[in-house]
Parts: structure tokens; sequence; C-alpha cells
């Protein structure tokens, strides 16, 4: 299907959030070198960064995300303050969740980037209870979902699919198939190697996409709202990406073929989209030189803030369980 | 006030929290058209009332019943799901202990998720160990969920309705052999707050804490022992998290024995953390050794002798307090 014209704004808008979302990811692999810096495991999603910002794109204020364990591209296209983010990657008391959530539980209410879960799987099935609140109240919201063709053989994503299309909720399922789950190819754990497939299984449409390229995703990404959102019920995007930098920062990657990276890292997505909107001419080498430079400052102001931001103190550790009055 | 049995008051605090708040709504298997069509289950007649947009039987499918609660909570609602049996909680128990205990914490505060699950508890109606198993120690196990379980239909009413407007995801225990029990409810909308237990009788020799079912079991145990002059606090838990610390605590200060009595499991059971608590912090006031009445570490056996060995008897409840008497 031919695309819909995109306006050169949106373009533009497309590119930089990819640019200002591998930037961050970037120094968070600098950061990672750093003795001390950055506490636990980093989880990136270098490489995917046109499914986060394709999807997200197509969405309005009010719709909902559900992010997972690869969060940063999810959240920064949605617009949460990059400084709030890393200060929480930092474990810093300024960041999303005052420290508590750390990088892997990353969630932004300001921005309804509500829910985020590590658990593999488990967004699903609260996204179906979002995108229910919004089908109850009638408020004509979509609620998009992400989770990895790992979590794709979680019964908990079977049971939401299941729900969802059985109620007609504006749901949209976006799999991230980035070629690995832990360190095991869709071949290995997954009965299908088209994903999308399992649409017709829930009778939903089921499309699969090029993640590479952000303009494929974007288009799709509106259709497959729409549909969300006329109440014809929920949809499934399967997004072929691929994961560069192994599971998290200290996976060395032993089990993947070089030139499987290398493969793939022709098709990076960012610089694809570089190279598309230079040629077309819907982007001169000094305003992307610029959109560098700005991606670049706003990463390091976001630093620079959560570095002098404090540790939140050890006590603080009771508090949020529950609401207050809390009760030890 | 009015006399009605725990099903009818369950229904009547679900019709009241439905009436009084478009954000409440109930989903579960079988919550509109169940397979029962008694007047004591807690949801009967309420798809009629209320119809099908607010009142969704679900697919059988506990993890997404318990993710919907999650999402929708957060989101502003007050879903109100069931779980048919205890035992099928471990099929929600991941949206339950990682996500709705968990989320909120994980946000610094900034959300809520303001759910209640109803779970359908209970042993001695020979289905077996796959449809009966306490797994309440589990729960309390898990920060973030609160935990009521409720004895009197005035209790359950009480409860229901302070769980279903409680900010913060509450888990209520409904033992089903209590459902066709008769008790006064009064009218209309009033509270039981959660974390306040009950003294149900006051004695002086022995503290003895029960919750549900099981407190039946510890009322007629300890009833048996009026003849031989030995007369105890009994006290009603209604909420097992957060835990009425000071009213335990008071009680075996002033006794210095302590007998808990719960048909679940002994090993690891919720009566443990009771004893622990007791003698931590009531040590020099005990007189004699903390008894704990549970069941053997074996799953629910399905014969009627084997189910009634595994369950707790006024018999053993009585030898327990004065076990802890006899030191």
């Amino acid at each position: 299907m031919a695309l819909q014209p995109i306006p050169a704004d949106m373009q533009q808008h497309l590119l930089a959030q990819m640019v200002l979302i591998r930037r961050f990811e970037e120094k968070i692999i600098n950061l990672c070198q750093k003795e001390g810096c950055l506490p636990g495991m980093q989880i990136l999603a270098v490489g995917q960064e046109a499914v986060a910002v394709g999807i997200v794109a197509a969405l309005e204020p009010n719709d909902i995300i559900v992010s997972n364990h690869r969060s940063h591209g999810h959240l920064l296209a949605r617009g949460a303050n990059p400084d709030a983010l890393m200060a929480e990657i930092m474990g810093k008391v300024s960041g999303v969740g005052h420290g508590k959530a750390g990088t892997l539980h990353l969630s932004v209410p300001e921005v309804n980037a509500l829910m985020t879960s590590t658990v593999v799987g488990a967004g699903p099935p609260m996204a179906a209870g979002a995108a229910f609140a919004q089908q109850y109240c009638a408020t004509g919201g979509v609620t998009a979902v992400f989770f990895g063709d790992g979590a794709a053989a979680e019964g908990s994503v079977h049971e939401a699919m299941n729900l969802a299309s059985l109620w007609k909720l504006p749901l949209l399922f976006v799999c991230e198939n980035n070629c690995w789950a832990g360190a095991q190819k869709p071949s290995q754990h997954c009965s299908t190697q088209d994903i999308s497939k399992r649409g017709e299984a829930y009778d939903m449409p089921g499309v699969r996409v090029d993640g590479n390229d952000v303009e494929q995703v974007y288009d799709l990404a509106r259709r497959m709202i729409a549909h969300c959102r006329s109440g014809q019920g929920p949809a499934l995007i399967e997004a072929k990406t691929y994961r560069m930098r192994g599971h998290g920062e200290k996976d060395r990657q032993h089990y993947v073929d070089k030139s499987e990276i290398e493969y793939w890292a022709k098709l990076c997505p960012v610089a694809r989209y570089r190279q598309k909107l230079l040629s077309g001419g819907v982007i001169s080498e000094t305003q992307l030189l610029k959109m560098e430079r700005q991606a670049i400052e706003r990463v390091e102001a976001a630093v620079a803030f959560a570095e002098k931001s404090a540790y939140p103190p050890p006590e603080s550790a009771l508090s949020d369980v529950w609401t207050a009055p809390e009760n030890a | 006030m009015a006399e009605m049995s725990m099903g009818q008051a369950l229904n009547t605090a679900l019709t009241l929290a439905m009436q009084g708040d478009d954000r409440v709504f109930l989903a579960g298997e079988g919550v509109g058209v169940s397979i029962h069509q008694d007047p004591n289950m807690p949801t009967h007649g309420l798809l009629e009332k209320f119809g099908p947009q607010r009142i969704k039987d679900t697919p059988v499918s506990e993890a997404a019943i318990a993710g919907l609660a999650v999402g929708a909570s957060v989101m502003g609602l007050r879903p109100v799901v069931e779980i048919m049996f205890f035992p099928f909680i471990t099929l929600a128990s991941d949206m339950l202990v990682n996500h709705a205990g968990k989320l909120r914490y994980l946000s610094g505060g900034k959300s809520s998720f303001p759910l209640t699950v109803r779970v359908k508890a209970g042993i001695g109606f020979g289905a077996g160990c796959q449809h009966s198993h306490n797994l309440e120690a589990w729960i309390a196990h898990s920060p973030g969920l609160k935990l009521v379980w409720p004895s009197t239909p005035h209790d359950a009413k009480g409860l229901l309705l302070s769980a279903i407007f409680d900010p913060d995801p509450v888990i209520m225990v409904e033992d089903m052999m209590l459902y066709w029990m008769k008790g006064e409810v009064p009218e209309g909308d009033y509270r039981i707050p959660i974390g306040q237990a009950r003294l149900v009788a006051e004695g002086t020799d022995c503290t003895v804490v029960a919750y549900g079912a099981a407190l039946y079991t510890a009322l007629k145990g300890v009833k048996a022992l009026a003849a031989e002059g030995i007369t105890c606090d009994i006290i009603d838990l209604r909420s097992l998290v957060p835990l009425d610390k000071a009213c335990l605590l008071s009680s075996v200060r002033k006794t210095g024995r302590l007998v808990v009595v719960h048909e679940a499991n002994r090993f690891c059971g919720y009566g443990a953390e009771l004893a622990a608590i007791a003698a931590e912090e009531a040590f020099r006031d005990l007189k004699g050794p903390i008894q704990r009445v549970a069941a053997p570490q074996i799953p629910v056996p399905g014969s009627p002798p084997q189910e009634q060995f595994y369950k707790p008897s006024a018999e053993s409840v009585a030898a327990a307090i004065r076990a802890a008497i006899r030191g």
C-alpha cells in the first residue's frame, strides 16, 4: 500500500526524535564504562528507534502507552523529560520514580506513559485494563502496548489479545520483533516466524512492517490506531527490527554471528532516515548538524542534572507503598 | 438492621457501591450469568440491575482479569474483580504481586491502583486441593497488597465497601461456607476500617486469634473450656494486612498466652507471623508457649474424613489452649 504523504515538519520531527533517543542511549553506553555511575543492568533499544518514534508519533496526547524493560525510546518519544529519566536511571531522588524505579521500571504518568513492566508479557493485560477504561468512559482514547517477540510466547499476552478482541477494546498491540529473546532466536522460541499472523487467530488485523523504516511504521500505526479508535477493536503490529546491543549492556553477544550484526547495522533506522531526508531535500546538512548538536546538548544537560541531583535518603525507601497514611 | 446472609450482605455492598459511583464495575468468570442461581451468591441479580456494560463476564483468563483491574484502576476506575477459587489466584499472581502491589511504589507514589479482588475461599465442600487451598500467607508476604477476610455478614458488607473505596489494592477473601450464614446487617453505606480487628469475647486466661470461617472453630473450642473455668479473649482479625498489632499485643500482654487458629497450612502460615510478633514484642508478658492450630503440610484431601482431618477442629483448639495454659 502506498504511504500517505508525510508533511516535512513531521518528517523532521521523526528524525529529531530518533536522533535524541540514539544520543541518549549512546550516552548510557558511555556512562556504563564509568565505575559506579549507573546501578543495575542497562537495557537499550539501539537500532529500534523507528518503532518507538513511528508508533508514538501516530498517537494523540490523551492516548496511553504501556512500556517494557526496553523503554527509553518509548518514553522519550512520548515527550518524557530527559532530566528526570536520566536521574532515575542513576537512582537519584529527582528521577521520575524518586529512585525507586531505576532504569528498568520507568513510567511517566505526566505524558500518559502510565505503566511499565519488566515482567515479560505483563504489559498487554494491564493495557487491556487501560483500554477498557477508555472504552468504559468513552474518552475516545487508544492504548498502545509495546512487547517483544519473546513476550509473544507468554500466556498473559494471549489472554489479553483474546479479551481485547472479544470486548473490542481500543488497544494497539505493538510487537517489537528484535530477533532475540535473551539468547534465543525466534526460530528457537516462537511457533511462527510471522507473529503478525497471530492477529488472525484473535480476529483482529495483524500486519508486519519494516521496523527500521520510521515512515512505514508511522503510516501503519496511523491506520491501525484509526481502526482501534473507531470502535472496531484491537490491532496488532509486528515491527521487524534488531537488538543491536544484546539483551543488556553486560551481554557480550557471544551467541550472535558478527555478520548478522553487520547486516543490521547497514539498516540502521537513524542513518537510513537521515540519508533519505537529506537526499529528498527535506533537511539540509546545516539543519542536520543543528539537530545533532541540540540532541547532544539536551542529553548532556540531562546528565548534568542527574549528576548534581542527590541520592534519596535510605529510609525514604519506606514510603510510597500505599497512599498515606502509611502502615509499616 | 435487617437479617440477611453473608452472600446477600456482600450483594448489598456491591449494589450500593455501583449505585453510588459510576467508576465501579465488576468483572470475572460468571459474575453476570453464573452456573449457580442462588440469591446467596454475592453477584446474584447484578447483571439484571446494572447491565452488561458494568457487570462483565470474562473469559477464563485470570491473568487478564487481574490485569484488567490493574490497568482500569490506574485510569481512575474502581474495578471489583473476582477470582472464582483461592487456588486460581496463582494464575493471577503476577498481575497482583508484581504489578498491583508494586507499580505505585515504582512510580514514586504518583500512580494509584484502587482495585478490589474478591477471592472465594474455603475448605469443607469436598472439592479437593485445587479448589480449596488458603493462600493468604502468599498475599500477606507481598508488599503493597491489603488483605481482608470477614467472618460475619455485618463485617462482610462494611469491609467490602471499605475495600472498593480504598485508594490501594485490596484482596478480600470470602469464605464460601459462610455465604449462607445469617446475621444482622445495618441499612445503607457503612465502612469497617481496614486494619481494625474485633474483640469478639473477653476472658483472662488466653488470647485466641482467628479469621474467616476459622473463627467459628475457635469459638467452639473456647466454649468447650467454659466448664473447666477457662475464659479467653477471642480476636477476629478481619484485616490481615495491615494487621491490628495494637489489638493483638494488648490482649496478649493481658492474658500472657496466645493461640492462633487458621485453616491454611501451619508451616510458614500467617499464624507464624502472629506468633513471631507476640514473641518479639510481648515476650516478657508470655506465661506459656504460643500455640498454632492449623493444617498439616499436605494438600487439602478429597475424601470427607480426610478433609475433616485437615481442618482445625474445636477439640484441637481446646487442646491448644490447655497446652498454652499448662506451659
